[in-house]
């Protein structure tokens, strides 16, 4: 299959080993991964902040660059991304565009997948990570996309993992994007107790589908000294046995 | 812009200045002295943990609970689209059973007019059941202004009126008080109140029983509030837990009730459906342990002397209003409070509102409005959610609040003028949709790698960022972006050997793949056409 790969603006810039965990686990799988080179924001951070003027081009891009048709599905890391590009690009099609960025919205909307609804939906996976990991759900994964238990399911079938349960599981870690900067002090009482439930679980490794939610997460772990790293997904699901993944670098989200 | 004959003209907000509709200070402010206070969070923290379980018991036992929601979601929808039209029934019907409907453009006009009947039945206090319309517009305040004393009857609602507190839930008004509190109240301001008091809740409420129960002899006004009008028959609703209500509603001589004008539903047999939605929403319960019905008057049972405010207060604004029309479908259930992680944490004060939460957040914006010029309170309400879709999930009328915020922080960012925000995303839109450009900014961003110590991290910020790395450490950028590596040979040969791994053989990890088509994308639910509840 010919995958179209979105990096998302913070994968790309930020969280690249995530981005090219996605792209060698899709390789891996005997899936041809395209970049679209002219790529760069789905324009969410603008729409949640208020803004849906400023993204219009950003939504027009995205369709542009992964409207062709020879791409068969689009897959990103990302559930907030993937939720944007689902449900609010057409929100702002709707309300700035003309006809043919509606259709072409939708078009590309009906072909856009997060990783797990990638891999679980459509693909199918397996990988070796012999760690203690904990998974957290993220809120648009969960609530936006329903990816339900999909991660969950990968996570089961990777080789060796030792899952545990995270307590609180599917209340917010409070990142939010703007919202851990205009709300802090509420944001930071989120994620403290978030930070709480993962120190129960005595994992190694808390795991999500959102570079995002783990800058956050991992954030808050890396302040407080807590020995649990964050690590992408498609980290986990990239690892085998012949290239396991370095727990030990230093960015390890 | 100029104004001519025949121009739509915009429908009146609830004036600013009136009732309770704004704090005083914007919701980040508000929430910081909330947070700090330990007890206000362990009370509130294990009230909505265990409403929420409550809940969901109640819910999952329904078979049909997404039918239910959907049909709830549709009665309101339908009421709202002929609202005129039914509101007409309804005040025909009240009249038609000795009953008499005045209508009330704002709170001021409400209050006035609940002033005008007290006075005319020569009673220096009324009674009062529960209700938010009241509430919302500072009847109490209004009431004792002119001379009449307002006893709320409801005993959360007694609690918040004799510590001269205000309510912090829709449902549980007194919800961030806990037991020993609401003992030294009753022991400061209840006349008469035995000294000897205690703080188990049988002996609490008992107090509260023998002091409400004299006022229940002895008052001759009773004013309610509704939660429900269906204009089929023109007979009113209250649903309550504690009999307070129904006390209210048949002892006086004259009865009063104020009635936000969205609360009006169709037919009578709507109730079937709302009275199995509201219960096991707000409360976990199959049903509430009072519901009263009454249709204008009876002879020589019950008050015989009833009156109907129908209340706009900013209601046909928001009705105008094609996205935030929506918030009017609510029923007041709290379900939304109970499992908002924002909410759990900051309490109800935080919103400055009588309405707090999420649906708070986006219905008092609706009511009162945003004035963006005047840094108005309630235009922080909508940044109040880390938009996590917890609320959306639990209403009852399927209410897709994430997206009501989302709609109403654009609708504030287009009213503002320039703001440093509104240039910072202008640049960063500018900047993203030029791929050359972007680039030349990652590669910027990566400079903050200078920002990071030996370990890697970044542990300060500046501002506006201060708020971030007050409590999260930041992961340096890394040298190379995602796009640059795909690009360079290394990518291209790390590619390249996983491709070639899958040639090499039978990959057992890729199971289930079918004819090499797509399978259908299931379980999926898109806000508005979800069927909800995964919690």
């Amino acid at each position: 299959m010919r995958i179209g790969l979105f990096a998302t603006c913070l994968g790309d810039t930020l969280f690249p080993d995530a981005v090219r965990a996605t792209a060698v686990l899709l390789a891996r799988l005997g899936h041809e991964v395209v970049f679209p080179p002219g790529q760069t924001c789905c324009g969410q951070m603008h729409i949640n902040t208020g803004y849906q003027r400023e993204p219009v081009p950003l939504v027009r891009d995205f369709a542009e660059q992964f409207g062709d048709a020879s791409i068969e599905a689009v897959v990103m890391p990302s559930g907030s991304c993937a939720g944007s590009v689902r449900h609010q690009h057409a929100t702002v099609a709707d309300r700035y565009g003309d006809a043919a960025l509606r259709a072409g919205v939708a078009t590309v909307a009906a072909k856009t997948y997060e990783l797990s609804e990638l891999l679980v939906d459509v693909l199918g996976v397996g990988a070796y990570f012999p760690h203690r990991v904990t998974y957290h759900p993220t809120c648009h994964s969960l609530r936006m996309l329903r990816v339900g238990d999909r991660p969950l399911r990968l996570l089961r079938a990777v080789d060796s993992i030792d899952l545990v349960e995270l307590p609180g599981a599917d209340s917010c870690c409070g990142f939010g994007g703007t919202f851990a900067l205009k709300n802090a002090g509420t944001s930071t009482a989120m994620l403290h107790d978030k930070l709480a439930g993962i120190a129960t679980t005595g994992a190694e490794v808390c795991t999500a589908g959102d570079s995002s939610c783990l800058m956050h997460i991992g954030g808050g772990l890396s302040r407080i000294r807590s020995g649990t790293r964050t690590l992408h997904l498609a980290r986990i699901l990239a690892a085998t046995r012949a290239t396991p993944d370095a727990l030990t670098e230093a960015t390890a989200v | 812009m100029s104004t001519f004959l025949g121009m739509p003209a915009r429908p009146p907000r609830s004036p600013y200045g009136t009732g309770n509709l704004r704090g005083d200070e914007p919701f980040p402010r508000a929430a910081h002295q909330e947070l700090g206070n330990a007890q206000l969070r362990r009370n509130l923290g294990r009230a909505t943990t265990t409403i929420r379980a409550k809940r969901l018991n109640a819910t999952g036992e329904l078979p049909d609970w997404e039918a239910l929601r959907e049909a709830g979601s549709a009665i309101k929808t339908d009421a709202l689209n002929r609202l005129p039209e039914l509101l007409e029934q309804l005040e025909r019907k009240v009249t038609e059973h000795g009953g008499t409907v005045h209508w009330a453009r704002d709170g001021a006009e409400a209050n006035e007019i609940v002033t005008r009947l007290v006075r005319a039945t020569g009673s220096g206090e009324v009674i009062k059941v529960k209700s938010m319309a009241t509430q919302e517009i500072g009847l109490n305040e209004h009431l004792e202004a002119a001379g009449i004393t307002p006893y709320e009857t409801d005993l959360a609602e007694l609690i918040v009126q004799l510590a001269h507190d205000r309510p912090s839930h829709i449902l549980v008004p007194a919800i961030h008080r806990n037991r020993d509190e609401i003992r030294q109240i009753f022991l400061d301001r209840i006349p008469g109140v035995d000294p000897e008091l205690d703080n188990v809740p049988a002996h609490l409420a008992a107090a509260a029983r023998a002091y409400l129960r004299e006022k229940f002899m002895t008052a001759k006004v009773a004013v309610s509030g509704a939660n429900f009008g269906v204009a089929e028959t023109g007979t009113l609703a209250v649903v309550e837990s504690e009999g307070n209500g129904r006390m209210c509603l048949t002892l006086p001589e004259t009865l009063i009730t104020v009635m936000g004008i969205e609360k009006v539903l169709p037919r009578y047999r709507d109730l079937e459906v709302f009275l199995q939605l509201l219960p096991r929403s707000s409360t976990g319960e199959r049903m509430n342990p009072y519901t009263s019905l009454w249709t204008g008057v009876t002879p020589g049972d019950g008050p015989q002397d009833f009156h109907l405010v129908l209340l706009d207060n900013g209601r046909t604004a928001a009705l105008a209003d094609t996205v935030g029309r929506a918030a009017l479908n609510c029923i007041r259930c709290s379900a939304c409070l109970n499992v908002c992680p924002v909410y759990e944490r900051t309490g109800g004060h935080a919103y400055g509102s009588t309405y707090p939460g999420p649906i708070g957040a986006v219905l008092t914006p609706q009511l009162a409005g945003m004035d963006a010029a005047a840094d108005d309170p309630n235009s922080s309400l909508p940044y109040a959610s880390s938009l996590c879709g917890a609320c959306f999930d639990a209403c009852p009328v399927k209410i897709d609040i994430p997206s009501l915020l989302v709609e109403l922080r654009h609708q504030h960012t287009e009213q503002t003028g320039t703001t440093a925000e509104k240039l910072a995303m202008k640049a960063a839109a500018a900047v993203m949709k030029r791929p050359t450009l972007y680039a030349g900014a990652q590669k910027a961003a990566g400079l903050g790698r200078a920002l990071a110590g030996r370990d890697g991290t970044i542990s300060r910020l500046p501002p506006p960022f201060g708020g971030w790395s007050d409590s999260r450490d930041t992961a340096a950028p890394p040298r190379q972006t995602f796009r640059a590596w795909y690009a360079s040979a290394e990518g291209r040969a790390t590619l390249r050997a996983a491709a070639d791994e899958h040639d090499r053989g039978p990959d057992e990890h890729t199971p289930d793949q079918g004819e090499g088509g797509m399978r259908r994308r299931d379980g999926e639910h898109a806000p508005g056409q979800g069927e909800g509840g995964t919690e």
